[in-house]
């Protein structure tokens, strides 16, 4: 195990994100605070409650989970297809590491990027609305793992990527929908039981449901479920991990 | 007695079926430099990138320092530095920075000082806090050899060190070079520059077309295969050669003022006192003479050619 290979990269990766702190940062509180103000505030007004919880508070979870998400997989996705894009890509594959230490350093970035702008949001969002986490190991965890193995998505899209339309239409035309259809803004009870039957193939309704549990103790899907789904989720992200480092599929030829 | 580098018919095919590399054999020696010259697509990178991990070889092997680059990748990586033909360096990052990065990542621990050594080494200290952007193409090409030698490596591979680069930097490259060598690393560099290899190699070798043509001592490949070239500059121009001197292999200059004589150095009889006296008997009085001997290009380009030669026979 080549550990000070594994520093390298992750030292490089929050390089960037520090170089570029504003936009890091700046962004997503943004754009959380907006929500917060047209969620919250606009259309909250009229809600009032859902499941006993203020919908202000409500929607809380399913926005740090969606800007974690997103910015996860956009994170790992950038940070690999880069050095592919401009050529430095030759030094990682000609140095002594295995895909151990790549994915540990670049997704370990990217998720603690992703997880660095979560707190951040949560945080945030105390300026905005009254709340109490009940459960906030269950919490942290959940966070954790939702960075960690979306991080590896963002990994793996980031290595099949062969430009960069390819790097941003997964975030875009996946992620993105399945967020906002995976009951962030919503409880899934409120839909008719035609779409909450289609609503339980999104894996990101567990995700938030689960977070959510965390949060107010109120759930769509049993906690458990949730941590079952995520768990499983990794698991299949470190699968197609493996396989690509074993057959160098897109890397090596 | 084995060499540093072992390369063991080493075959690349890509995907696409072009055969890369057709069963190369190669014996790299500890401490020495050695040029490996071939025309554009003649097989150098893919022999260096799969030598380096880059490209996964289709058969053969490769053993570094006694480690299979394949099985025991780790041990055989870490003696290695690569300096890639491209320029390819992540623009937004500091000099120091990307030297120190590619240490961590061949598995050195952190050391300023060793970093700062290295930069001074490449005349790079007063860059070392610049943005790679803000750097010449020629500093950039000092970043590259700065980051591959930031490990302390055994062997060196630099792919077309001096591509595009003008005179007087190539001619500090190869400074650099001269001084890595003293410092014992084993040195493998790719050129089509006939020159760079006359001017820095111990020995070389010549690919083309996926095949080692021959490894040999620079200086006895140019004794062996050399040939000279006497120019006898001629007191009066001549309109045609004497019939006297017709057999005798003289070629008479495009304005007959001249007289073109090639021999072969080893032959027993170089033929040149015949001529002399041949030259006397027919009343030809020389003002000049001078020699030339061959360079490593032509006996490079002959190589080549009667490579092709045989191939499409």
């Amino acid at each position: 195990m080549n550990w000070s290979a594994v520093a390298a990269i992750y030292r490089f990766e929050m390089a960037r994100f520090f170089r570029t702190i504003t936009q890091s940062l700046v962004s997503p509180v943004l754009s959380t605070s907006l929500y917060f103000v047209v969620f919250g505030a606009a259309i909250g007004s009229r809600i009032d409650q859902v499941e006993g919880v203020p919908y202000g508070a409500f929607i809380v979870p399913g926005l740090i989970m969606l800007t974690v998400l997103t910015q996860a997989t956009s994170n790992a996705s950038f940070g690999i297809y880069f050095p592919k894009f401009i050529g430095t890509m030759y030094e990682i594959l000609s140095a002594p590491i295995g895909y151990v230490e790549i994915v540990l350093g670049y997704v370990g970035a990217a998720a603690t990027k992703a997880l660095f702008i979560g707190v951040i949001i949560l945080v945030t969002s105390f300026f905005f609305v009254d709340m109490t986490i009940l459960h906030p190991l269950v919490m942290v965890a959940f966070l954790i793992l939702t960075c960690v193995s979306f991080a590896l998505l963002g990994f793996i899209i980031g290595i099949w990527a062969k430009n960069f339309e390819q790097l941003q239409l997964v975030p875009l035309l996946v992620i993105t929908p399945l967020v906002f259809l995976g009951g962030s803004f919503y409880s899934i009870s409120m839909l008719p039981p035609f779409w909450q039957g289609v609503t339980l193939f999104n894996p990101v309704v567990y995700l938030v449901s689960g977070f959510r549990w965390s949060f107010f103790g109120t759930a769509d899907v049993p906690v458990a479920i949730s941590l079952v789904a995520i768990a499983a989720f990794l698991g299949i992200m470190l699968a197609v991990t493996a396989w690509i480092f074993r057959t160098g599929w897109r890397l090596k030829q | 007695m084995s060499g540093i580098v072992e390369v063991d018919g080493l075959a690349k095919r890509y995907d696409g079926g072009f055969e890369a590399l057709k069963g190369v054999d190669l014996s790299i020696r500890e401490g020495e430099i050695l040029a490996l010259l071939g025309p554009n697509g003649a097989g150098k990178t893919t022999l260096i990138s799969t030598i380096c991990g880059i490209t996964v070889p289709t058969d053969g092997a490769v053993r570094v320092g006694g480690h299979d680059v394949v099985r025991d990748f780790r041990a055989a990586r870490r003696m290695i530095g690569l300096v890639p033909q491209e320029i390819n360096l992540e623009p937004f990052e500091k000099v120091r920075d990307t030297v120190a990065f590619s240490r961590g990542l061949f598995g050195a621990p952190r050391d300023d000082a060793k970093v700062a050594a290295v930069l001074e080494a490449l005349s790079l200290t007063d860059k070392a806090g610049s943005q790679i952007k803000e750097l010449s193409g020629g500093m950039k090409r000092r970043v590259l050899i700065a980051k591959a030698l930031s490990h302390d490596p055994k062997v060196l591979f630099l792919d077309e060190p001096t591509a595009g680069v003008d005179v007087e930097l190539r001619r500090g490259m190869w400074e650099v070079v001269a001084e890595l060598k003293r410092r014992g690393v084993t040195i493998i560099l790719t050129t089509h520059y006939i020159e760079e290899a006359e001017a820095i190699a111990d020995r070389i070798a010549v690919i083309s077309k996926g095949r080692i043509l021959l490894v040999e001592e620079k200086d006895a490949l140019m004794a062996r295969m050399g040939r000279k070239e006497m120019v006898l500059e001629l007191s009066e121009p001549l309109d045609a050669l004497p019939p006297a001197l017709r057999a005798s292999g003289l070629a008479l200059g495009a304005d007959g003022s001249s007289l073109r004589y090639v021999y072969d150095v080893h032959a027993e009889r170089t033929g040149i006192t015949r001529l002399l006296s041949d030259l006397q008997a027919a009343g030809i009085r020389v003002r000049d003479v001078t020699t030339r001997q061959s360079s490593l290009e032509e006996i490079f380009t002959g190589l080549v050619d009667h490579d092709a030669r045989e191939a499409a026979e």
